[in-house]
């Protein structure tokens, strides 16, 4: 992509030729060049690890290339921290939010921007009322940050960038924390700033996406740039093969599989969360054998209380948990998992391995206090050993060896570590909390792959996940929780994805009879 | 041009070892300053450091001596550190296990072979229980085992001082604030022509032996392991954090408990006020400098002891004020201490 800029063309807004960037045994980017337009929304699609996040680092002034240039209507410029960036009108809202949760709007917005230094929230209220109303931005500049929404924090941000005179705006997979009205209202927004003349650079991996709100879309994969289409002009198909290097099977086919007895019954629970407010509201199910039961719903609804309170690691308030004809309300985390229930937890670093420990010693991390991995007082090296190289061998765990200390994994072998410890045991109930979340198109395959064929084992799972594609690929019957509760349990071929959303956001629930009628609760 | 941190690929124990060494070479490099600026000249202070030290053997002898209570005070730490529980108390926890050997010794006349075991014994569990509290405090309330374990230590000196100058003086002791002398069976016996009481040597390499077994070939290490790598995974595991807890502290506070038997019975013979000068506190630095590894944790308790009677030697014969040495540790500690960075993040120039 040589591109000599002639003084009747008029320079993109932002370019980036040659940017390499090197971390120790890996090139993040190679040899990247990557273009922005003014009053245009370009999406960077790639799997996780393809260098997207770096590439934008770099323009935000997080990270210096290695090698490269960037230009800015034209001109060379040097950004050497994200104040350079802001000079230069570059705004960036990343993935996790760097927001004071106890302080107001107001305040968020002023750390940083203000130009007068006695009192300037004044001024700063103003702005802020005045960017909500001409793109749609509304949030109340006196709330404090922890009282509002994912979606409604995520504005802050926009309107952060804003305030700092951004024309161009770098998103950082923006719809992963939102609800599907809040990502509508989102792309309106961004289609406003558009009109405007800003540029947005809309990082991403979820195609659908692309499709609703760029107008052109870079793809990279493995730090190299693989093509930069205009959007009108490629297809789903071909994106997907341009992003992860082959065809991609969009549906799984989920073989329809006989239900057997009934493996996890939970009962009218109700679970505190961490400041002691309840969190799950008088839930019920059951599982059957050879079922998968999904859990849709934004994040922060009760999901991760519910999972901890089914695998023994919260209390119950009140409420029972029954899972295999045993009633195992209350019980350790170790009694239930000894009972047969795998648990591949929702944050796989902070909750699923030890990080210094070796790959071999995180394989037995549930187990090692059995028969064979150890006696009475002594751990059994030569099983234990001779276990996990079958294991790593079994489910394809790229390490270099099994005394590879966990943490230089990466986060798709990190979960196939847990997976692999997790359903070798031979479990017959799974909990998987948003088991594919961070995790590239090839493994995310993987381990969907894998959770099917437990199905069809006659395993009963419970999956939780804000990727409503998989909940509806996977799942024999999906329960929406909101606020607690759940809004409804459908069965996924009856239900559309308009009908979910709006469960997800609360605006609707299934009656009780519809409840009966569809979910077999 | 600028100096920039970049994270390591890996974390190699080797270079994490030679890291320490490396730091406590700087740091003496860093006391060199110190002895210069006071008008000595630092090749003589370090030569007549080393050559008290490690370059005569009645000098080895004394290095071996002061080395005794900092291995066991240092592996004891080398476990609670091990899980993440950060035990300052081990200077408290020997002066209970020598307060405990000294009321056994004290008020009961026995055969060597039954009183000095029954002494150890009760330095392990004076020393155990000690800990116990600031153990179950952590493990139950959450509260932060640094402040209690190191508000211990005082409480463990006001009692020493309050026994020696109150109920335990000697009556034979013109008034000093001593206990009378033990009975000769209540006292260690030495490698003779030195000061090595060597019962308590066997026990501190035989704790280096059994913490490596423990921490690599047991359950029970394992699951230290896993709590002092990432809690929340040892919940999710299964594991007991109370009971893990209360068994790094016991032990670690019995170890240190051991220590203090030793001194009391193998050096002093009687308690009395300073019998430890910080032994404890220095245990801290051994166990770091060791890297939490067992094997190399016994080396730096003789390097350390070392240094102790390096230190004694150049009190006296440069003049150096008795706070030199505690600057000595201090700077070592500082040094060791920073660079855990570099064992973690490799130093790049770039223009």
């Amino acid at each position: 992509m040589e591109v000599v800029y002639t003084a009747t063309q008029e320079p993109p807004i932002v370019f980036m030729k040659g940017i390499v960037k090197r971390f120790p045994g890996v090139i993040a980017n190679d040899h990247v060049d990557f273009e922005v337009k003014a009053g245009e929304i370009h999406a960077l699609l790639g799997e996780n690890g393809a260098g997207k996040t770096t590439l934008m680092y770099i323009l935000y002034g997080i990270y210096q290339a290695d090698e490269g240039q960037i230009y800015i209507k034209g001109e060379p410029v040097e950004i050497k921290s994200p104040r350079d960036a802001i000079r230069h009108g570059i705004g960036m809202v990343h993935q996790h939010f760097k927001l004071v949760y106890r302080h107001t709007v107001a305040e968020n917005v002023a750390l940083g921007f203000a130009r007068s230094f006695i009192n300037p929230i004044e001024e700063v209220r103003r702005k802020i009322l005045e960017f909500s109303e001409r793109y749609g931005l509304k949030v109340n500049p006196d709330a404090r940050i922890w009282e509002l929404s994912a979606g409604e924090q995520q504005r802050v941000e926009i309107i952060k960038a804003l305030y700092g005179g951004a024309e161009v705006l770098i998103l950082d997979e923006p719809t992963s924390v939102l609800t599907p009205s809040e990502t509508r209202e989102l792309f309106k927004t961004l289609k406003e700033m558009k009109a405007e003349n800003k540029a947005i650079i809309f990082i991403t991996h979820k195609l659908d996406e692309v499709f609703e709100v760029s107008d052109r879309v870079t793809v990279l994969r493995k730090g190299k740039v693989v093509s930069t289409l205009k959007t009108s002009e490629t297809n789903k198909r071909e994106l997907a093969r341009l992003m992860v290097g082959r065809e991609v099977l969009f549906r799984l086919e989920r073989k329809p599989v006989e239900t057997g007895e009934v493996l996890l019954k939970v009962e009218n629970l109700t679970v505190l969360n961490d400041r002691g407010l309840p969190a799950v509201k008088g839930v019920s199910f059951t599982i059957r054998a050879g079922e998968i039961l999904g859990i849709a719903g934004v994040a922060g609804n009760g999901q991760r209380e519910l999972v901890e309170a089914i695998t023994g690691l919260r209390k119950v308030e009140s409420g029972r948990i029954i899972c295999m004809g045993k009633d195992v309300t209350n019980c350790s985390p170790r009694v239930i998992a000894m009972l047969g229930m795998a648990h591949i937890p929702e944050e796989r670093i902070r909750l699923g391995i030890a990080p210094g420990m070796s790959v071999a010693e995180n394989l037995i991390l549930k187990s090692y206090h059995a028969k064979p991995f150890s006696g009475m007082l002594m751990l059994n090296w030569g099983v234990i050993r001779e276990t996990a190289e079958k294991l790593v061998k079994e489910y394809d765990i790229m390490t270099p060896s099994i005394n590879t200390p966990a943490k230089l994994l990466s986060g798709g072998n990190i979960q196939r570590l847990i997976l692999a410890r997790e359903l070798s045991g031979g479990a017959r109930v799974i909990v998987a909390a948003h088991p594919t979340y961070g995790l590239d198109v090839g493994a995310t395959e993987y381990i969907r792959k894998l959770l099917l064929k437990q199905r069809e084992r006659g395993c009963g799972i419970l999956l939780v996940s804000e990727d409503l594609e998989e909940v509806l690929n996977l799942s024999d019957r999906i329960a929406v929780m909101f606020e607690g509760e759940f809004m409804g349990i459908v069965k996924p071929e009856e239900a559309s994805i308009e009908e979910i959303g709006l469960m997800m956001a609360g605006t609707m629930r299934l009656d009780a009879e519809r409840h009966t009628k569809r979910g077999d609760l | 041009m600028r100096i920039r941190l970049e994270k390591r690929e890996y974390e190699s124990k080797l270079l994490s070892v030679g890291v320490s060494f490396l730091m406590l070479f700087l740091a003496l490099l860093a006391v060199a300053i110190i002895f210069w600026a006071y008008g000595v000249n630092p090749a003589v202070a370090y030569g007549k450091i080393f050559r008290g030290a490690f370059g005569s053997l009645y000098g080895f002898s004394e290095t071996i001596v002061k080395a005794i209570p900092l291995l066991l005070c240092g592996i004891g730490l080398t476990l609670a550190f091990k899980a993440l529980i950060w035990n300052i108390g081990a200077e408290g926890q020997l002066l209970i296990g020598a307060v405990a050997a000294t009321g056994i010794a004290l008020n009961l006349a026995a055969p060597s072979y039954v009183i000095l075991p029954l002494m150890f014994a009760a330095g392990f569990v004076a020393g155990a229980a000690w800990s116990l509290l600031p153990a179950i405090l952590k493990a139950k309330l959450n509260v932060n085992e640094v402040i209690t374990t190191l508000m211990l230590n005082y409480i463990a000196l006001k009692l020493v001082e309050y026994l020696v100058y109150g109920p335990w003086r000697g009556p034979e002791e013109w008034g000093f604030p001593y206990t009378s002398k033990f009975p000769p069976e209540a006292r260690l016996p030495r490698i003779p022509g030195t000061r090595i009481h060597y019962p308590t040597l066997i026990i501190g390499v035989i704790a280096v032996v059994a913490t490596y077994i423990l921490l690599n070939k047991t359950k029970i290490g394992y699951e230290i392991r896993v709590v002092g790598e990432n809690i929340d995974a040892a919940r999710y595991a299964g594991i007991n954090y109370l009971k893990t807890v209360l068994l790094v502290m016991v032990v670690s506070g019995g170890l240190a408990g051991i220590a203090g038997v030793g001194e009391v019975a193998g050096i002093q013979h009687r308690l009395r006020m300073g019998i430890s000068p910080g032994y404890g506190y220095t245990a801290i630095i051994v166990a770091w400098l060791g890297g939490l590894n067992p094997w190399v944790t016994l080396a730096s308790s003789i390097l350390l002891g070392g240094l102790l009677v390096g230190g004694d030697i150049i009190q006296t014969s440069l003049g150096l004020p008795v706070a030199a040495i505690d600057i000595f540790n201090g700077i070592i500690l500082i040094f060791i201490i920073a660079g855990e960075i570099l064992k973690r993040y490799k130093i790049r120039i770039v223009r």
